[in-house]
């Protein structure tokens, strides 16, 4: 929802935090996900990231979720998929050049960035451009196994 | 101008020297410290190769490099591809424009390697207008890649020497790249820092939007300078011609990320010959931004005004009396020149 992505924005610290905590207690449960197997969890866990993710940021299911760095502002919704910052037409109210009622995916993702306060400037990770076979496939899976298979790397996102 | 050690072939490649990364003109003359002038040359509505020579020709001996543009403003003109393919036959140094809304990796990735092998030596990484802008509204927008992801795929290119897959090139394809910035666009406190962006990824030169806000680009500037951004890319501050207030308002409404302040297009409105305080108004600019610090060149956006770019060139001095390398400056001539000629005989010469 529009609205809400705003909201979400304003509070990416608060949002950010909360989902530290469901992925520390993913991290806890993955013998038991592991269990039941990634692959069988992938459509139920897509169904909850759509109503979660969805109705907070207005997610559009990449599968390779990196609001992270974003300031918790889904840069799918940018009618050019940037990945990695502002284009040159944002325009002087910090509307979209494409669509002029909606924000800047990006003035939010600044604005957020400001929020999550870290020194490290997450917004500053050149991404990778989107693995197309992922789409649609769960991104908290993904992240999960990612960090099971390099624990070092746990504070990724 | 020729370099000491110019190829046989009048325009050809040069050797590569040590700290360079491209056998091209634009690379040479930014690294020697000279304030370097690029153009863009639009391209034609046609399949007629001499439409292109003509356009070029306009500015032998005023440029160091052409940008060939890829469909700016989603419109669609002749390729940049095939600009450059022309343009480099007869030894231009072309800046070819790469825009990742109509084409994806796999297609991208063929164009760097048959780009470096025509002899282009610069490539500029755009993510692109909107289709919505064009006149194909209609069409299927790409995005494949963006500008940041696509300089970090060349430089991998050039410098792994291999796609982004990882599959191993057997000759890399060796390019000076650049990227665009509009340090007029908001979120206006991050564009330095997007600008950092940029050259994390690979850019090595900068073409900006236009600069007409010369205040607000000297704010953008100084926290350039203070991130240390200016010793690491060499920035080109764009500039242009505005034909007349008519068409300054125009461009201010319809074409995305251009700034023009009030007080400019007043300062139009009021004059007797608006296209020659258009005219007049770019040359005062250029002045201006060659004297900021950190700014090593300019890039002459003069769509559909091409025919003025040697005037403004000319007329701001911009050049110092150097005279880039163009076709008409061949063998004999260009000795007489380095003999002794002045640079005005030989831009009078060829003008």
């Amino acid at each position: 929802m529009y609205r809400m992505r705003i909201w979400s924005v304003r509070r990416a610290r608060l949002l950010k935090a909360l989902y530290g905590g469901l992925e520390w207690l993913l991290l806890k449960a993955d013998p038991v996900l592991r269990r039941i197997g990634y692959d069988r969890l992938d459509r139920p866990f897509v169904r909850l990231e759509q109503v979660t993710k969805g109705f907070f940021l207005d997610s559009q299911n990449c599968g390779q979720c990196i609001v992270g760095f974003t300031g918790l502002s889904c840069p799918m919704n940018c009618p050019k998929k940037m990945r990695n910052g502002p284009c040159g037409g944002v325009r002087a109210d910090g509307g979209c050049e494409v669509k002029p009622d909606m924000a800047c995916v990006w003035v939010l993702a600044w604005e957020g960035n400001k929020r999550l306060k870290r020194d490290d400037q997450p917004i500053q990770v050149v991404q990778p451009p989107v693995d197309h076979r992922l789409i649609g496939h769960s991104a908290w899976l993904r992240e999960l196994r990612l960090k099971k298979a390099r624990p070092d790397d746990s504070r990724r996102q | 101008m020729n370099f000491d050690d110019e190829p046989p072939i009048p325009g050809g490649a040069l050797p590569i020297l040590p700290g360079h990364v491209s056998p091209g003109r634009l690379e040479r003359v930014l690294r020697a410290g000279a304030f370097a002038v690029t153009a863009e040359i639009s391209p034609p509505d046609s399949a007629d190769p001499h439409d292109v020579y003509k356009r070029a020709a306009l500015f032998d001996g005023y440029v160091d490099a052409i940008n060939a543009t890829d469909g700016s403003g989603a419109n669609c003109h002749m390729s940049s591809v095939g600009m450059c393919s022309l343009l480099t036959r007869r030894g231009y140094a072309m800046v070819l424009q790469v825009s990742a809304r109509d084409r994806n990796r796999i297609a991208i990735q063929g164009d760097v390697l048959g780009a470096s092998a025509m002899g282009v030596s610069n490539i500029l990484c755009l993510t692109g207008d909107s289709v919505e802008v064009g006149d194909h509204p209609e069409a299927k927008p790409v995005f494949d890649l963006d500008s940041l992801s696509m300089l970090n795929i060349i430089r991998k290119m050039r410098d792994e020497q291999c796609f982004m897959s990882g599959r191993k090139l057997t000759d890399p394809p060796r390019v000076f790249l650049g990227a665009a910035a509009n340090p007029f666009g908001p979120p206006l406190d991050y564009r330095p820092q997007r600008l950092a962006k940029k050259i994390a990824a690979g850019a090595q030169f900068i073409q900006t939007q236009y600069c007409f806000d010369i205040e607000k680009f000297k704010d953008y500037m100084a926290v350039v300078r203070d991130l240390g951004l200016h010793e690491k890319a060499f920035i080109l501050a764009g500039v242009g011609p505005l034909a007349s207030a008519k068409s300054a308002e125009w461009i201010r409404a319809n074409v995305p990320g251009v700034h023009i302040p009030d007080s400019v297009i007043d300062r139009i409105k009021g004059a007797r010959d608006q296209r020659e305080e258009g005219l007049m108004i770019c040359i005062e600019l250029i002045g201006k931004l060659a004297e900021i610090d950190g700014v090593h060149g300019v890039h002459i956006m003069a769509f559909r005004q091409e025919r003025y770019v040697g005037d403004i060139v000319t007329r701001s001095n911009v050049l110092g009396g150097r005279v880039p390398w163009h076709p008409g400056l061949a063998n004999e001539r260009a000795e007489n020149y380095m003999a002794g000629g002045t640079a005005a005989a030989a831009t009078e010469d060829n003008g």
